[in-house]
């Protein structure tokens, strides 16, 4: 190879680097492992994160039983979605760029986009974008171009602090200032709301059902941005479709979520699937990705990336949104996992995940200092406040075997009004994995009683699933 | 043999009452959706998804597979975009219990072995950039650029510069990702004109940085494959300047353990972790776009970032923490989390040799090849190149009509994966082609006698009107954009009428 190249050896071809700039050592990096090495040290670091307590006296497995929420969700994934996932075809490919090559991908994307449609009521949804929080960012600034209104981005106080600081911190250098309506009664004030949408508020976000768990007054809501021109973003949860109206039925205008709940891992926080679907009016507009069906030189029906001309690689600086991929593998997760639940799978999702909250939720409210911290319907996650704070019940539970939370101490506390008192308030969630004997030992565990509670006894009980 | 009736649209195979998943009845008493939630809340029905049995779901999408062109089953040129190898291993791995499933808010202190990991790679890939300050939190190399831009306005914000510097510059041949993410940082946007040489023209830089210059972005190597041999004079220019220099670290392939973009006078850069450290790139994304800055920026980062605190048994090692002056989030969580770990495997399978391994064989495959294609394709700058080069089918557009594109379906009918076309857009008739260090002598041999035979010894017409042997023909791109069809039809989803749904073929 380096006589076909001229070269008498691979420096003669780095010499182009200036000498001055070579790195003059060997990198200093870890001594490399092999296979079954890397296997080893791997296996053994997950063993950390696996604390082998009285997590085993519930699970066999050793995992504490989950029963964390605030947006990512520990559902069942069927076998189905990982196998059609782990295939190299669709894995190991790149952006569908050359669509005779990549239908698979642009099909897939394309159903996903069909997919995304159906449950938020839309005609219009993208090839998926980072996750929910970008997502709401990015329709901020959807909003702020179609609207031509540079004052102000409105968002509610219920809305996840994540997402609400990732709005922030992405419209920080641009000129829309970011205004937050407080939320301490776990369901937002329409008044409120109606005094801070001004004439040149360009987007109202409101998160339905909110961080706290609860339902927001969305139709309301979305009427009274309606009336200011003010564009409506809803931060749904997919999951909860299965019961509820849609983002378009209630009104709103775009709708984002996170797709973590439809198939994919919670590994840690990412990658996770940003949705995004809206009306049909801001089809140019929209960032991203978009996945359409046209037809080949024969007439046959085929896929390829549409209205590409929106994007950072041909319109460069003025682009919808700088953004350069979609996260392709996640939307082909959640295509798969909703193609498998189809209607009636998501309904029992949904119908499983709000019965074992309320349950739950009944169940902690038994454990002296435990109240619901809102007087508010709410659906799959709950706000419980515990007097003197959350810290104390979170590190029993943990003990026993149990993961609650997050607590909203979690996130910087200029992120809630000071009259809510957040140290004290702690988010749950229950999916349809969670069985009532898993919330009964839990209930136990947090109770009074010593010998309430097996995991006391120091008895093993194995939940047989 | 290809199974037209699978891969026809979900919603086409679905046929009512079917169903794939099920799941436990209720255990608990009371607490249905109808007693618990408003009426008013609910919707009428669920939505109108497709229903299929488990079969029709994996024969459709195990047949859409077969569909695509992957790394793990053709040659993948595509240039700028790395297209490695991913190691199976990987895979197995980062699936793990207790490395796959954790909750993003579970204790710290339950996560000791994944925040040792993120602890880990954070100063590897501070090693590898030699900038100290490491955030994994951005999603992809788009959003590393971005990050590291707020970054940077929030530095010169503190420093009572934020109105003055206003500017970010950049080359002609720069990723569109730079202007891009240059206007959602808030700056205005300067790009250099194209250079003979593909190198930027140092005088002409000069003419543009000034006193309001917030930062010149550049790709080192940079996207024609060529190392800026000027790059400390350029630094140094924007340093006096008091401006910052970002790397883009697409090309990072080509450099590592070689050369640092902290030695050659980078401020910032990002990593793409889906090309240089092998995350799968999942048909699109995800990616992971790590930052590294030098250390008067890292109070700035994002946060969380992974700090070794303690190691008591009252203090658990490894503690997240938020940078004093932190720009915010850029997105929820941590970061994406399943890709970093499959660089964190590649980096501790080829440490220190292996990464400048790597570099070496890229810029040999890549020289070798270029060297196979300097007689049909015209070469437009001079050896020798990093990772990659840009040739230009501009000769066969003049003289048979046969234009980039042309090649590049052509290709795929050899089951080749086309390089990229049409960038940078300096070039004419750009083919731009990467064959990464994974590929062997045998496969850039068969790759250039492939193009050979395209551009010398075929009829131009089959080649101006290929593919002929994939799936499915040219699209009809106008159509699409001026009849754009983004979903399948349902009621309420009407972007076409139900009459126009036809069977695909």
């Amino acid at each position: 190879m380096l006589a076909e190249v001229g070269a008498e050896s691979v420096e003669d071809l780095l010499a182009q680097i200036p000498a001055s700039v070579r790195l003059d050592r060997p990198l200093n990096l870890p001594e490399g492992l092999c296979e079954s090495e890397l296997q080893r040290h791997v296996a053994a670091l997950a063993e950390r994160n696996r604390p082998r307590d009285a997590a085993n006296f519930v699970h066999g497995g050793g995992d504490r039983v989950c029963f964390l929420g605030g947006g990512v969700y520990d559902h069942f994934v069927p076998a189905a979605v990982d196998e059609i996932a782990g295939r190299g075809e669709f894995y190991t490919a790149y952006t569908p760029y050359q669509a005779e090559a990549s239908q698979g991908s642009l099909q897939a994307f394309f159903e996903f986009q069909t997919l995304v449609c159906r449950l938020t009521g839309f005609t219009v949804a993208n090839a998926s974008l980072y996750d929910g929080g970008t997502a709401a960012a990015e329709a901020a600034l959807l909003a702020i171009r179609e609207t031509k209104r540079e004052g102000r981005v409105v968002v509610l106080g219920s809305v996840h602090p994540e997402y609400r600081q990732t709005l922030s911190t992405l419209l920080e250098y641009l000129p829309a200032d970011v205004v937050t309506v407080d939320c301490p009664n776990g369901v937002t004030d329409v008044a409120a709301v109606e005094a801070a949408l001004t004439d040149d508020t360009a987007a109202l976000i409101v998160q339905h059902p909110n961080f706290f768990g609860n339902l927001e007054d969305a139709e309301r809501l979305f009427a009274a941005a309606k009336a200011k021109g003010v564009i409506s973003v809803q931060v749904f949860d997919p999951v909860t479709l299965g019961l509820l109206k849609s983002p378009a039925e209630l009104g709103a205008d775009i709708a984002v979520g996170e797709g973590q709940g439809l198939g994919i891992p919670m590994q840690y926080g990412g990658p996770y699937l940003g949705l995004f679907a809206c009306r049909e009016e801001f089809l140019r507009k929209t960032p991203g990705r978009l996945i359409g069906r046209t037809e080949d030189a024969d007439g046959r029906e085929c896929y390829v990336l549409a209205l590409q001309t929106r994007e950072q690689h041909i319109r460069r600086g003025k682009a919808t949104s700088n953004i350069c991929s979609n996260q392709g593998l996640l939307a082909l997760r959640a295509t798969v996992h909703l193609a498998l639940l189809g209607p009636q799978g998501l309904r029992e999702v949904a119908d499983l995940s709000v019965r074992k909250t309320h349950y739950l939720a009944d169940r902690l409210c038994e454990t002296p200092g435990v109240t619901k911290a809102f007087d508010a319907p709410f659906v799959r996650e709950v706000c419980l406040r515990v007097e003197g704070g959350a810290r104390g019940l979170l590190g029993t539970a943990r003990a026993a075997g149990f993961d609650l939370g997050p607590a909203l101490s979690r996130f910087p506390a200029e992120l809630f009004p000071a009259e809510m008192r957040a140290e004290e308030l702690v988010l749950v969630a229950a999916t349809e994995r969670r069985t009532k004997q898993e919330i009964d030992l839990l209930a136990a565990a947090l109770s009074d009683d010593p010998a309430a509670t097996p995991l006391d006894r120091g008895e093993p009980v194995l939940a047989v699933a | 043999m290809r199974n037209t009736l699978a891969i026809r649209p979900l919603t086409e195979m679905s046929r009512p009452g079917y169903r794939a998943a099920r799941f436990p009845t209720p255990d608990v008493p009371d607490h249905a959706p109808a007693d618990v939630l408003p009426a008013g809340a609910l919707a009428a029905a669920p939505p109108e998804l497709p229903e299929l049995t488990e079969p029709d779901v994996i024969r459709h999408f195990t047949n859409l597979s077969t569909l695509n062109m992957s790394v793990d089953t053709h040659f993948y040129p595509l240039g700028s975009c790395t297209m490695k190898y991913n190691p199976k291993r990987h895979e197995r791995l980062a699936g793990l219990p207790g490395i796959g499933d954790p909750h993003p808010y579970r204790d710290e202190a339950d996560l000791q072995g994944m925040l040792q990991i993120l602890h880990e790679l954070q100063g590897m890939l501070a090693e590898i950039s030699g900038l100290p300050a490491v955030s994994l939190q951005p999603a992809a190399g788009a959003q590393g650029e971005l990050t590291a831009l707020l970054t940077a306005a929030a530095y010169f914000r503190d420093r009572g510069e934020g109105e003055q510097r206003r500017k970010v510059i950049f080359p002609s041949s720069a990723h569109g990702t730079n202007p891009a993410s240059a206007a959602l940082a808030g700056f205005d946007t300067v790009q250099l004109k194209p250079t003979k040489t593909g190198l930027t023209d140092l005088d002409e830089l000069a003419s543009k940085v000034g006193e309001d210059t917030a930062v010149f972005m550049i790709t080192n190597p940079n996207t024609l494959g060529l190392f800026e041999k000027d790059i400390e004079a350029i630094t140094a220019l924007l340093h006096d300047h008091g401006a910052l220099v970002y790397i883009d670290g697409a090309n990072m392939n080509a450099i590592l353990g070689l050369t640092r973009p902290g030695d050659f006078g980078g401020d910032m850069m990002h990593y793409n972790v889906h090309k240089t450290f092998t995350g799968p790139h999942g048909g699109g994304g995800p990616g992971a776009g790590p930052i590294a800055v030098r250390d008067f920026l890292g109070p700035y980062l994002p946060g969380p970032v992974v700090k070794k605190v303690g190691g008591t048994p009252e203090r658990p090692e490894f503690a997240l923490h938020t940078p004093s002056k932190s720009i915010g989030r850029v997105r929820s969580h941590f970061g994406n989390v399943g890709i970093l770990l499959r660089g964190y495997f590649y980096l501790r399978t080829l440490a220190a040799a292996g990464m400048r391994d790597v570099s070496e064989r890229a810029v040999l495959n890549a020289n070798y090849l270029r060297s196979k294609l300097k007689d049909v394709l015209e070469i437009p700058h001079p050896a020798p190149c990093m990772h990659e080069f840009v040739a230009s089918a501009s000769r066969s557009k003049k003289n048979r009509q046969i234009s980039a594109m042309d090649v590049a379906k052509r290709l795929l009918d050899y089951g080749v994966h086309a390089p990229t076309v049409y960038f940078p857009l300096d070039v004419p008739e750009a083919l731009m082609i990467e064959p990464t260090e994974t590929e062997s002598k045998a496969t850039l041999d068969q790759f250039a006698d492939i193009v050979r035979d395209i551009l010398t010894k075929e009829d131009a017409e089959t080649v101006k009107t290929a593919p002929h042997t994939t799936p499915v023909r040219r699209p009809d791109e106008v159509k699409a954009a001026r009849q754009p069809v983004l979903c399948g039809v349902a009621k309420g989803c009407g972007t076409v009428p139900v009459d126009e749904v036809t069977v695909s073929a």
